[in-house]
């Protein structure tokens, strides 16, 4: 049965597959502490350029993804200003990198992970906070051992809805690290360059099934995870 | 410890300024909602930083805006019992109870777990989840976890409001327990009398942000300034001498015996009986041929005519001070006058059990 499901798909099908999973696992794992900070900052503090932080965060949800692709090129590119000084002084190269991949993809599910993990944060009562406050514990142990634990249901959301765009990433992904078969071809660029060739369709519709199967599964183990962490911290 | 309160505070239209100090054992904020009780405890918590004031338990500063010194509230060593008990939700009522006490300094001692959960009855729950939890057994669990934080001051903000009458009086004696067994100095926020002449060792009655009254429950609510007129009334101090067969239990008190429905506390203990002045009526001469069992025999001190037809007749019964609220025209058809002999009589029925609460702790007392 593995055998067979191992010949069912071809070996640049596989590397797709494979590439696609490595890049969303990353991109969703990286950016989940950031997402975090940057849910508390906007739920929970008043400071200067708040606005300007959600725009920031928002943006490559109505950005074009291309446009956040060619961005991405001209700040992180080998020619780009960061890139440049990452090559330079830590020897580190994003583009045309599966880590560019990576990258491309963390950045494009940003929003939906920030924005799952914000819910989550505003719907804390700010009374237990301040409860375990008077009980000795100090501002970061409270994070952790109160607000950390109430939002957890929302980060599961959050980066389950992460991996899940991360997968499906295409536009900005194609446009900083193009579509190099066994590098930078992940799933969705797998199907479109399968879709350029003649005869192409079969091997783009097996991936399109693997496509649908990741996300179904992703989707169910979301909800079976939520449901778990809701009954505990429900209190019952 | 003595509890040295001085706050000033502004906030939209409304001003507190109070500069008290009160003696050991409980101290209840009492006073109508908007009166700034709420105000004080958290500025004494420290979730709330008053324009300027000085805080300290005993030897022990919160808050001195003069020296420029604000304890956050996580090192203020405060046991927090809050009306709505907050218990975290995603923890067991065990791990409730030993989270303030995992936080509390190495060199303190807290109370024992054992001994909370003994002294709040709460053994059977602690695998239990808050969210299974009654109002009632929430808030003993609340009591428990504020008080194995080893803090140096308890502060409760209304912690029995949001429960009905029976739980009330399920959670009250508590209290008392805390009060008697416990040596940490309480402050409890309330604006109900019969809580107020059950657990005060002293009262602040609180109005608008001022402090209008201030002393024994037995003066501030006697007190028109601290209280309504419908409600003002004694608090007198008692001792269960007996439980009779009819379901009615008799006190010993300074201004004689005195017969009330059954009182669940075993004969010889020390009570509080809080008796409104509306429920007492005024005979010049012994009575007889009355449905009232209870008839004490005193002396006027103090008649205080109020604004509306009714007055405040005071009545001296050795150390203990009656009062009854009658008509002027009955004032002046009796002829009453200070220094004059005479007999309040009280019906047994119109003492509510939770007007009556254990006893110890009243300015005064022997061991106080």
């Amino acid at each position: 049965m593995g055998a067979d499901l191992a010949n069912w798909l071809g070996p640049a099908e596989w590397a797709a597959v494979r590439l696609s999973l490595r890049v969303s696992f990353w991109a969703t794992l990286v950016s989940l502490p950031p997402g975090i900070l940057a849910a508390y900052a906007l739920a929970r503090w008043e400071f200067p350029g708040r606005q300007v932080l959600n725009g920031l965060v928002h943006l490559p949800l109505i950005l074009p993804p291309v446009v956040t692709g060619y961005l991405l090129l001209l700040v992180m590119g080998r020619r780009g200003y960061l890139g440049q000084w990452l090559e330079q002084w830590f020897g580190i190269v994003l583009s045309f990198r599966w880590t560019g991949a990576a990258l491309a993809a963390a950045i494009m599910a940003f929003p939906l992970m920030v924005r799952a993990i914000r819910l989550a944060i505003e719907a804390v009562d700010p009374g237990l906070e301040a409860a375990a406050g008077t009980l000795g514990a100090s501002r970061p142990w409270v994070f952790v051992t109160v607000t950390l634990p109430l939002i957890l249901p929302g980060i599961i959301a959050g980066a389950i809805l992460a991996f899940a765009k991360a997968i499906g990433e295409f536009g900005a992904t194609i446009t900083f690290v193009s579509n190099i078969p066994g590098q930078t071809q992940t799933i969705p660029s797998g199907i479109h360059a399968f879709l350029q060739v003649p005869g192409g369709e079969e091997a783009a519709t097996r991936l399109v099934i693997v496509a649908i199967v990741i996300a179904m599964a992703a989707l169910l183990l979301s909800e079976f995870v939520a449901r778990q962490v809701a009954r505990v911290v429900g209190g019952r | 410890m003595t509890l040295a309160l001085q706050v000033r505070h502004r906030f939209g239209g409304f001003a507190l300024d109070v500069d008290v100090a009160a003696p050991p054992g409980v101290t209840v904020l009492f006073g109508p909602s908007g009166s700034g009780k709420t105000t004080l405890v958290n500025a004494v918590a420290g979730l709330l930083r008053p324009d300027s004031g000085r805080i300290a338990v005993g030897d022990w500063t919160l808050l001195d805006t003069g020296a420029g010194h604000c304890l956050p509230p996580h090192r203020r060593r405060i046991g927090y019992v809050f009306q709505e008990g907050r218990l975290f939700p995603h923890l067991s009522v065990r791990q409730n109870l030993a989270y303030g006490r995992w936080f509390a300094p190495r060199d303190s001692r807290p109370e024992s777990l054992d001994r909370v959960v003994e002294l709040l009855g709460i053994g059977h729950l602690l695998r239990r989840r808050p969210g299974t939890l009654s109002g009632g057994e929430k808030s003993r669990v609340a009591i428990g976890r504020a008080l194995l934080a080893a803090p140096r001051l308890i502060l409760a903000d209304e912690p029995l409001a949001a429960l009905d009458e029976a739980r009330k009086a399920e959670i009250l004696p508590y209290f008392e327990r805390l009060r008697d067994e416990v040596s940490v100095p309480i402050l409890y926020v309330s604006h109900a009398s019969a809580e107020v002449a059950r657990l005060a060792t002293t009262v602040i009655a609180l109005r608008e942000g001022r402090v209008v009254a201030m002393g024994s429950p037995a003066r501030v609510l006697g007190d028109v300034a601290a209280v309504g007129v419908r409600d003002i009334a004694s608090v007198l101090r008692a001792r269960v001498s007996a439980h009779h067969a009819d379901g009615l239990s008799e006190l010993a008190t300074a201004a004689g015996p005195l017969l009330l429905p059954r009182v669940p506390e075993a004969p010889g203990t020390q009570i509080r009986v809080r008796i409104a002045a509306n429920e007492v009526i005024l005979a010049r001469e012994a009575p007889s041929g009355l449905s009232a069992l209870n008839v004490l025999r005193g002396t006027i001190a103090e008649i205080r005519p109020g604004r509306g037809p009714a007055a405040l007749v005071v009545l001296a019964m050795g150390e203990e001070r009656l009062s009854a609220r009658v008509t002027r025209r009955s004032v002046a058809a009796l002829g009453l006058a200070p220094g004059q002999t005479c007999h309040a009589i009280l019906k047994s029925v119109a003492v509510a059990p939770a007007d009556i609460g254990s006893g110890r702790h009243m300015p005064g007392d022997a061991d106080a």
